[in-house]
């Protein structure tokens, strides 16, 4: 950022030649088309993204898994929590083959109570990406805020923050949000603890998962604050809140996002892990990793499909979101462009 | 005859919107034993003909037409094995930056001693003694001891003389010095520059060098050769060139040079490809002028400040580096005081203590009969920072990137004036018309506008509240020297109609010459010297005063102007 020397090989550096005027002409002729739309279409990101395989095929993934989730309610062929529409002959009816006693057939069969596999996927998605969605954005906050005043302040506030991160960090954050899932389970009287459940997932995953946001956004901050122009504002006395706030926060946001959308991948990861375990979403609001409990039992006696479905679920959202956030990190840096 | 030539060489970027041409036939000729000067400005190519002469140029990128040749063998479209082999041995380079380019996990000897022996395929012991004999002769002392320690452990200066050894060791014939000088002190500029001369006429090296910097160009070279946007636009001997330049370019580049001799009242002007933006004072000022104050303006007595330079939980525990040592000096209503001094020398600290931003350790500064500083009551420090405002260095960095540029120019008067909204909008745009951008500036972001536009828009935030006191800190060293011109001719223009009071930072002698009433220099934190420009310039008394000016590159420009 900060090179004092000329540069001359760069494409388009920011000085062309000696006078200002004729530049501004050609930077109003390489600029492109305006309006805020057609500039963020024409922006490096977009057509990067535009150019990318990987970044389109992620990309169309998941929108395709989010709007199943969101439009479950619609597009799904049975509603799996209404009892009504259930029919226990259907048990174990494999994908796409007629059950023998009723003659209905689903794409991707049913599990032992006769409930629809795609449906519960559908369902147990919106639960999934639910809790995974909340927990980053919890995690976010959480993170921006100490990363902010840990980089801003410095000084002892900085070493406290950062020294309760290392601590939290040595434990895995799987065995943290276990313990926090424990805790809630001792203080919640059983009858809310259906309903509160998947609250205290996101905290749990929420607050083990905070630290890698403080770490990028205090390094970020650090480097930010000895900018000119956080000195600018600094010599007409804004507060240290404002400058945070106004000045800084927009100016780290990049890396973050990156880590936002990979962590998002490991929140979901996270979220089925826990359900898995049993100590996750409850069995009246199943995610993906609840169907992913279920299945299991029933994977050597045959029912393969209660199993298998789920788990492709997961693993190509995880990837999805995953490879979107490995492109967005690459597109983001220029250096590795 | 001709060691190194080059014709009508092209080199090209694509990019996804169309191909970027940044260098086009380019020609120059190095015979043994001179140094070729290659000068220009930003994104006139002088680098990217380097980097095309060593096969650097980064893919997309490559060269498009064209010939180079090395003793009269053409190495413009080897492949890259075989410009590996030709790299380092027969031609190599000295890098701007002398601490990125050695490896600091290997000590200096071992650097030399791998490259020669990869080149030139001697024994080890043969390679010891003939890199310890080179770095003899590069000036730098007890090369015994010296071979055996890291490049963390050798000044910036020292650094340099290393690099210059590493490219020597191979015996190369061609040496390309990119910006040798750029980043070190003037004192260790001149000792660089004269071992690079002396080298090359006793190797019988032929050197491009790469600058910037007129200066340097009149200092050393023996040909040079002037481009701008991607051409060469003249070429010749040194002497000629300088004095009479042929091509209006180099007119116009020449004649934006500071002058160290003589004080002129503005910068020469010459327009080159485009018309000079205008700067409107009255639009600027709106009729405001600062009120004139009896005695001095500002005051500061027994400045100083230290930097913990080892931290301990222990107050007797942590080393201090003492930045600022008892600092003192007045600067009177409406005139302009510069302050000069070596990097390191703490003349940024002092701007920033006054800026009240950051505390003082001892000493105070007085505004207006009124002491502020850090520690001054909340209304005082207020009505002081109204009439106080900063042009920083780096227009890169002065900016916050995500803000529009109305909204930066506006912020002071947000937070510091009471105005409404429309009355801000109203000012905000008649600053930017003043400076010359025009309001529809400000609906754009930083990002699109270059170095000089930038810190035009600094200028008009700096300008906002309507300030008696400007601090500039080394507001041109970021800029080319048109654009240096340009900014230092709006700076005297508003010092002069509005009555400003300015404390005008620099390292560079000859602008600090056109710039400043009264000067003081800094050494290591002290004050040495104080003086009337004039005084100062004509009959130093300081030694170390004496010193800066003698080193000062002494270039003066064509005799006609």
């Amino acid at each position: 950022m900060i090179d004092t020397r000329p540069e001359d090989a760069t494409p388009g550096a920011q000085d062309i030649g000696a006078p200002d005027a004729p530049r501004e002409t050609s930077a109003e002729a390489l600029a492109g088309p305006r309006g805020r739309l057609g500039r963020a279409w024409d922006s490096d990101l977009a057509w990067s993204f535009r150019h990318s395989p990987t970044a389109l095929i992620s990309a169309g993934l998941v929108l395709l898994l989010v709007l199943g989730a969101v439009l479950a309610p619609w597009v799904a062929p049975h509603d799996p929590f209404d009892p009504g529409t259930l029919n226990l002959l259907n048990g174990f009816t494999p994908p796409l083959e007629p059950n023998a006693f009723t003659g209905d057939t689903f794409l991707l069969g049913t599990d032992d109570q006769g409930r629809d596999v795609f449906s519960t996927i559908l369902y147990g998605m919106r639960v999934s990406l639910f809790v995974g969605v909340s927990a980053v954005a919890l995690a976010m906050l959480i993170g921006i805020a100490l990363g902010l005043v840990a980089g801003y302040a410095g000084g002892v506030l900085d070493a406290v923050i950062m020294r309760i991160a290392d601590v939290q960090l040595t434990f895995p954050a799987i065995l943290v949000a276990m313990l926090i899932f424990g805790l809630a389970k001792g203080i919640i009287p059983v009858q809310f603890r259906d309903q509160v459940a998947i609250w205290v997932l996101i905290l749990a995953i929420g607050l083990s998962d905070w630290v890698q946001f403080a770490r990028v956004v205090r390094s970020a901050t650090m480097v930010e604050r000895g900018k000119e122009y956080v000195q600018a504002a600094q010599l007409i006395g804004r507060s240290g809140g404002a400058i945070m706030l106004r000045h800084i926060l927009p100016n780290v946001l990049s890396p973050v996002l990156v880590i936002a959308t990979i962590s998002l991948a490991l929140a979901i990861i996270a979220e089925a892990t826990l359900s898995f375990l049993g100590v996750g979403a409850p069995p009246t609001q199943p995610s993906l990793g609840t169907l992913i409990r279920i299945g299991q039992g029933y994977l050597f006696s045959g029912e393969w499909w209660i199993l298998a479905f789920p788990a492709l679920t997961l693993l190509v959202l995880a990837l999805a979101v995953n490879l979107l956030g490995d492109w967005l990190r690459d597109a983001l840096n220029p250096r590795l462009r | 005859m001709s060691l190194l030539s080059i014709e009508d060489l092209s080199v090209a970027y694509p990019t996804r919107r169309g191909t970027v041409q940044a260098v086009e036939d380019a020609w120059l000729t190095v015979a043994p034993g001179q140094i070729h000067g290659l000068v220009g400005e930003s994104g006139a190519g002088k680098s990217t003909v380097g980097a095309a002469i060593m096969g650097l140029i980064d893919p997309p990128g490559g060269i498009t037409g064209g010939t180079i040749r090395l003793r009269n063998r053409a190495i413009g479209g080897l492949d890259r094995a075989a410009m590996r082999g030709l790299r380092g041995s027969k031609i190599s380079m000295i890098f701007q930056d002398p601490l990125t380019a050695l490896n600091p996990l290997l000590t200096v000897g071992q650097q030399i001693v791998e490259t020669m022996r990869f080149h030139l395929d001697l024994p080890e012991d043969e390679a010891a003694r003939r890199a310890k004999a080179l770095l003899t002769r590069v000036g730098i002392d007890d090369p015994d001891t010296r071979f055996d320690q890291y490049p963390h452990q050798f000044s910036g200066g020292m650094r340099q003389r290393v690099v210059i050894a590493l490219a020597l060791c191979s015996d190369p014939d061609v040496i390309i010095a990119d910006e040798p000088t750029t980043a070190l002190d003037v004192s260790i500029q001149a000792q660089i520059l004269d071992l690079i001369r002396e080298l090359a006429r006793e190797r019988q090296v032929g050197v491009i060098l790469i600058t910037h910097d007129m200066g340097v160009i009149a200092e050393v070279t023996d040909a040079v050769t002037v481009m701008y946007r991607g051409r060469v636009v003249e070429t010749g001997p040194t002497d000629r060139v300088l004095r009479a330049p042929e091509h209006p370019y180099t007119r116009a580049l020449i004649a934006a040079v500071p002058r160290p001799d003589v004080k002129m009242r503005r910068f020469p002007l010459i327009a080159y490809g485009g018309g000079l933006p205008q700067v409107d004072v009255a639009e600027l000022s709106g009729g405001w002028t600062a009120p004139a104050t009896e005695g001095p303006l500002l005051r500061v007595e027994g400045l100083t400040k230290r930097f913990v330079q080892k931290a301990s939980l222990l107050p007797s525990r942590r080393q201090y580096f003492t930045a600022v040592d008892n600092v003192s000096f007045d600067i009177a209503a409406g005139e302009v005081f510069g302050l000069v001094g070596e990097s390191g020398s703490g003349k940024s600290t002092v701007a920033r203590m006054i800026a009240a931003l950051y505390p003082l350790d001892a000493g105070r500064v007085t505004f207006d009969g009124q002491a502020v500083g850090r520690d001054a009551p909340g209304p005082v420090l207020n009505a002081y920072r109204r009439q106080i405002q900063m042009i920083f260095q780096d227009p890169f960095s002065s900016l916050n990137p995500r803000m529009r540029v109305d909204a930066i120019v506006a912020e002071p008067l947000h937070h510091l004036s009471d105005m409404n909204g429309t009355e801000i909008r109203r000012r905000v745009d008649a600053l930017l018309e003043g400076v010359g951008l025009g309001r529809a500036a400000g609906r754009r972001y930083p990002h699109e506008f270059s170095g000089g536009q930038r810190q035009r828009i600094s200028i008009a935030r700096a300008l906002a509240t309507r300030p008696r006191f400007l601090i500039c800190d080394e507001p041109t060293s970021a800029l080319d020297v048109s654009v240096q011109a340009q900014i230092l001719n709006i700076l005297k223009d508003l010092q002069e109609n509005l009555n400003l009071t300015m404390l005008f930072i620099s390292h560079d002698l000859p602008v600090v010459r056109q710039m400043c009433d009264r000067v003081g220099v800094l050494r290591a934190g002290r004050l040495v010297e104080v003086a009337e420009t004039e005084a100062l310039f004509e009959a130093p008394e300081h030694p170390y005063t004496r010193e800066l000016l003698r080193l000062m590159p002494r270039f003066t420009g064509p005799a006609a102007s």
